[in-house]
């Protein structure tokens, strides 16, 4: 791809929003080539550590296409991908990217003509966004979380909750939702970070001032991720402990 | 991977389609100096035989053992390339396909070297993911050559008949003593007023006597497993317990008539629904001794007042019993007050005015303004505000009746979660595609037909019930089914079993299951669609959805930026 220009990548369902393109072409319906489209067969398949990743490793603009609900091919996987898309973009916004750059629509296998106008769209919004700026160690944050545990439940159940309520039946609303789920992604990002940062040898001290933390959030983080046995002491400098991470490896991507 | 990657790409002109615009022999040019690529080319028409030839020969030739094109679309010709592919040997799923037409060349027509350079890009991602490609089977599983229908009403029965006259045994399940549903306590049937009981005698003689038909009277579902093919009902047959196994299943439960509790000062007595109406035919035929005036009120409790939906038959039906009551007591007032009057096509139409002319009186009543039965002096008296005349009339009623909707039966729930099917905002079961696949559920090898799935009269629940039974009769036929290989599979020793692919799942396709390590998840690969969200969703990451892998669309995608990586030396 060319430098100057803005790079996208589009994650099309293949019963909808890939025949909705294809049907673009057929219909001469043109639109602006920055695109790259990558078919999957529901918009559900998209987690959200991919399209982290593709932010991370380039796209200034990443689109998601599925069907109109009550359409899916396999009845309910765009209310997923609904959700999904929604913990993505609040990830990218704690690590400081612009929940803009990701965009999910429904666009039937019969809308070319809206299809290419919803690129030719999309396209303009990023180029005025310009290229992507970001700070790697952030991104990398939030992809790590994306992998936790807790927001991939969190990510798949929101739905559940809102409708039907928990175990117990407690029905959350959206409000209640939104609070949980900012606060979790918050903490889980400021985990990954710490962990991130504890690839080399850290005190507690050198962290709050590195990521200009509050020393006991920081601590309290320590705290947690030495109980899951994610970092360890590396030795005692002048009475004060210095941690480790253990392995990176598990929970992110494979490089 | 021991055995080392040697990728064939074959970049097509599809004639000036894509060579009009993309410059083609510099995209094939690149292409083979993609990492891994031992072979490109291009073709005028690949799709052609010519170009098929090229494939095949430069399997042979390259021993490739990736194939790439890049074209037009998977969605009509990737069965095409797969299948040349497995001519020569190469598992079909080791084949990608690259869109440079459809999403490329045909809509940057004037945009030539962007879409070449889009192209190249495309072309690189398609290798990148072809390089992880993995060979798939698809298994072929066989079908149990019997069918089960639940519910012997009209629509079940001429399900069953049909099923049985292609061949078939068939199992014919239902929950009362008798068979004909709803039929048994009609009177006359519209539009033809031939007697319920002569028509229906004709259908239960033709039904039991089949020889490959068997009934089951008096029986419930106790449960059901299994997959298309291979189902396995038990069943409770008067107090006691039958297995079934069958290859596929019509649900046909029909639907029952709303109880107007608490509308209209429905008592069952004086203010009947339409139901009661008929058996009350049915046993006096028509001689309604002491009854001067009749009230039919339609959409009781239709339409916005307990369900949301119109109940679809009510108007005919009480055209018919308004019609039948007039034309045999010409002194009786028959009065239908209706918001808006339903009668279709030509046939009903005619009916309609038939009864019209027969002397039926018909009120029309904004729907915001209902009529309301209420007594005086002993006797009831119907207020129906007349939506031209602006004003209420009242009309005094010896019996009134209620045209309440059809709504599901209450067992249905439970059915719909043994088959794993689902039930619609109106609790009636829901069909795969309204249009598209009218009587098939979204799982393989269960369908649907009659008022299970909604209102509709005796022409059209038989017209399902044979639509039933011949997409019923396609696996039967066929013998086997093929599963697709596109499915997902779990790796037990990351799985945790929490279940939340289960959850996900709209085929009951993944589950939890006991193991000797634990609760793990199982898939089952004849039901699963491939459509992965339990791969998104696994909080272990322990799913991986073949063909679509984390690694695959990973590769995919970071191949659009990594440029310089992925070409060879």
């Amino acid at each position: 791809m060319k430098e100057e220009e803005v790079n996208l990548i589009g994650f099309l369902c293949n019963w909808c929003s890939y025949a909705g393109a294809d049907l673009a072409g057929v219909s001469r319906f043109q639109y602006p080539p920055n695109i790259r489209i990558i078919r999957v067969m529901c918009s559900g398949r998209v987690d959200p550590e991919l399209i982290l990743d593709t932010f991370l490793h380039g796209a200034d603009g990443v689109f998601i296409g599925g069907c109109h609900f009550g359409d899916c091919h396999y009845l309910e996987g765009n209310y997923y991908a609904e959700k999904k898309i929604e913990m993505a973009k609040r990830l990218l916004k704690v690590a400081g990217v612009e929940p803009e750059r990701l965009r999910l629509e429904w666009v039937s296998a019969s809308e070319g003509e809206r299809f290419a106008a919803v690129i030719r769209a999309f396209t303009e919004e990023i180029k005025e966004l310009g290229r992507i700026k970001y700070d790697k160690e952030r991104v990398e944050a939030v992809l790590m979380a994306a992998a936790d545990y807790r927001l991939r439940i969190l990510a798949t159940k929101e739905r559940e909750l809102l409708e039907g309520g928990n175990k117990y039946g407690e029905v959350f609303t959206q409000h209640e939702m939104d609070r949980l789920l900012d606060d979790m992604v918050q903490e889980e990002y400021e985990a990954k970070r710490i962990l991130l940062k504890l690839k080399k040898p850290r005190s507690v001290k050198e962290i709050v001032s590195e990521l200009n933390m509050k020393p006991n959030v920081v601590l309290q983080h320590i705290l947690d991720l030495k109980r899951h046995e994610q970092i360890e002491v590396h030795e005692i400098r002048d009475n004060t402990p210095v941690y480790i991470a253990r392995e990176l490896s598990e929970g992110g991507l494979t490089e | 991977m021991t055995e080392a990657l040697r990728i064939g790409v074959f970049i097509c002109h599809c004639g000036t389609n894509i060579g009009g615009v993309v410059d083609v022999p510099v995209v094939a040019e690149y292409a083979s100096t993609l990492k891994n690529v031992v072979h490109a080319e291009c073709n005028l028409y690949t799709c052609s035989s010519d170009g098929l030839e090229c494939i095949k020969s430069a399997i042979k030739e390259y021993e490739l053992n990736r194939v790439v094109v890049a074209s037009c679309t998977p969605r009509t010709h990737e069965p095409l390339f797969r299948a040349t592919c497995e001519e020569v040997g190469l598992n079909s799923y080791l084949f990608e396909f690259v869109n440079i037409r459809d999403q490329c060349s045909w809509v940057h027509m004037y945009e030539p070297e962007l879409a070449t350079e889009k192209a190249k890009d495309l072309v690189r991602m398609g290798v990148a993911k072809a390089a992880l490609l993995e060979p798939l089977e698809e298994l072929s599983s066989d079908v149990i050559p019997s069918a089960v229908v639940i519910g012997a009403g009209i629509s079940g029965m001429t399900a069953a008949l049909s099923i049985a006259k292609n061949g078939f045994y068939v199992h014919l399940i239902e929950k009362e003593r008798e068979m004909g549903g709803l039929l048994r306590r009609l009177y006359k049937l519209y539009p033809t007023e031939e007697l319920a009981d002569d028509f229906l005698e004709q259908r239960i003689k033709a039904v039991g006597g089949h020889e490959r038909v068997e009934l089951h009277l008096s029986t419930s579902i106790k449960d059901i497993t299994g997959y298309v093919g291979q189902f396995k009902v038990i069943l409770d047959e008067n107090g006691a317990e039958k297995s079934i196994d069958c290859g596929v299943i019509i649900v046909a439960t029909g639907a029952k008539e709303l109880e107007p509790e608490g509308l209209y000062e429905y008592d069952g007595k004086q203010v009947i629904t339409q139901l009661q109406l008929e058996e009350k035919l049915r046993r006096d035929a028509l001689n309604l001794d002491g009854i001067e005036n009749v009230v039919m009120i339609q959409c009781a409790g239709a339409r916005g007042e307990v369900v949301r939906y119109c109940s679809k038959i009510c108007c005919m039906n009480a055209i018919k019993n308004a019609k039948l009551i007039k034309e045999a007591n010409p002194d009786i007032n028959v009065f239908i007050a209706h918001n808006e009057l339903q009668a279709y096509g030509e046939e009903y139409e005619l009916y309609y005015r038939a009864a019209k002319k027969a002397g039926v009186r018909f009120l029309r009543f904004p729907r915001e303004t209902r009529p309301k039965v209420r007594t005086s002096d002993g006797k009831l008296v119907v207020d129906v505000f007349h939506d031209r005349m602006q004003m209420n009339i009242p009309l005094d009623a010896d019996l009134v009746v209620l045209s309440v909707p059809l709504v599901q039966n209450p067992d249905a729930e439970r059915l719909s979660k043994l088959l794993k099917v689902p039930l619609g905002q109106d609790r009636f079961f829901f069909e795969a595609h309204v249009k598209l696949r009218p009587v098939d559920f979204a799982t393989d090898g269960i369908f649907l037909c009659g008022t299970a799935q909604g209102p509709k009269d005796i022409e059209e629940s038989i017209s399902q019930g044979y639509a039933a039974a011949s997409r019923a009769t396609i696996p039967l036929a066929k013998g086997y089914v093929l599963s697709a290989a596109i499915t997902s599979s779990v790796d037990e020793a990351k799985c945790v079993g929490c279940g939340i692919c289960e959850s996900v799942c709209p085929y009951g396709a993944i589950a939890v299951v006991e193991t000797e390590e634990g609760r793990r998840a199982r898939v089952t690969g004849v039901k699963c669609k491939g459509c992965g969200t339990c791969g998104s969703s696994c909080i272990k990451k322990a799913v991986t959805m073949r063909h679509f892998t984390d690694e695959q669309l990973i590769a995919q995608e970071r191949a659009a930026f990594v440029t310089e990586e992925v070409v060879s030396e």
